[in-house]
């Protein structure tokens, strides 16, 4: 049977950015594909031990962000109807809400909440189905030195760092090489 | 039509996208060739995904049904 190889390269450190790598990655593996993804840059916080878990959504710079509150806070007195108001005014956090200390934080927050009333899974929980659906985890060795990572600083079950000659030379020796860039 | 009797049922209630189609194929693993495996699910876009599972993978859908909110999908394994 012809070999048929995905890789993506995971290039952001964001919780939404962090969300497709996975998700296809999980789910192309589960579908017989041979996959790979290739953390590079930013990417490389999605697999790293401590920043895997504070993976943040920004509202600056995010036109496109709604407003996210979760059923459970809309139902809650007072503070409900707040969000109400808020959502009924805005389509979105205004840009200048962001700048406020902490606004970043509280966002991540109530956009984590609603994922999970939503029942989608955690980045934590998404790493580990990748691993069991055997998706390779290239972590980018240049990308590493530049930020001091060591790869013990990574989470286990890696592959070995590898640079972009070698990652080409890996994809393409499929009969059927695609690669998405995220 | 006679009802379906599966070997297994997977209950993926409340979860989404991709979790009903991971958790389908690590329930398939389970079972042996020709035994049926029932999956339940609240995503409605389980209804796109799961045939598109089975079309690529080679297990065979035997059955769909839409009962109370709810999606029932029966896939017998590839033998």
């Amino acid at each position: 049977m012809a070999t048929e190889r995905l890789a993506i390269i995971a290039t952001k450190g964001t919780l939404d950015m962090a969300y497709p790598p996975l998700i296809l990655a999980s789910v192309a593996a589960s579908l017989g594909v041979e996959t790979a993804i290739f953390f590079t840059f930013y990417g490389l916080n999605i697999i790293h031990k401590e920043k895997m878990k504070n993976l943040k959504i920004a509202p600056v710079g995010n036109p496109a962000m709604p407003m996210v509150f979760p059923e459970s806070v809309k139902k809650t007195p007072v503070v409900g109807q707040l969000a109400g108001l808020m959502e009924a005014a805005f389509p979105g956090p205004p840009q200048i809400m962001g700048i406020i200390p902490g606004m970043t934080d509280f966002m991540t927050g109530m956009m984590k909440k609603m994922m999970k009333e939503k029942g989608v899974a955690s980045i934590e929980e998404l790493v580990e189905l990748c691993k069991e659906a055997d998706v390779k985890l290239i972590p980018c060795q240049m990308t590493m030195d530049l930020f001091g990572y060591k790869y013990e600083d990574l989470i286990d079950g890696l592959e070995p760092p590898a640079g972009a000659t070698e990652f080409f030379n890996y994809v393409l020796a499929a009969d059927k090489p695609m690669i998405i860039f995220v | 039509m006679t009802p379906i009797t599966p070997d297994k049922t997977l209950d993926t209630s409340g979860l989404n996208c991709p979790l009903p189609v991971l958790k389908t194929k690590k329930a398939l693993e389970e079972l042996q060739p020709g035994q049926i495996l029932e999956v339940i699910s609240t995503d409605p876009g389980s209804k796109a995904d799961i045939p598109a599972f089975c079309q690529r993978t080679g297990h065979e859908l035997v059955a769909t049904e839409e009962r109370d909110g709810k999606y029932i999908y029966y896939i017998k394994k590839k033998g």
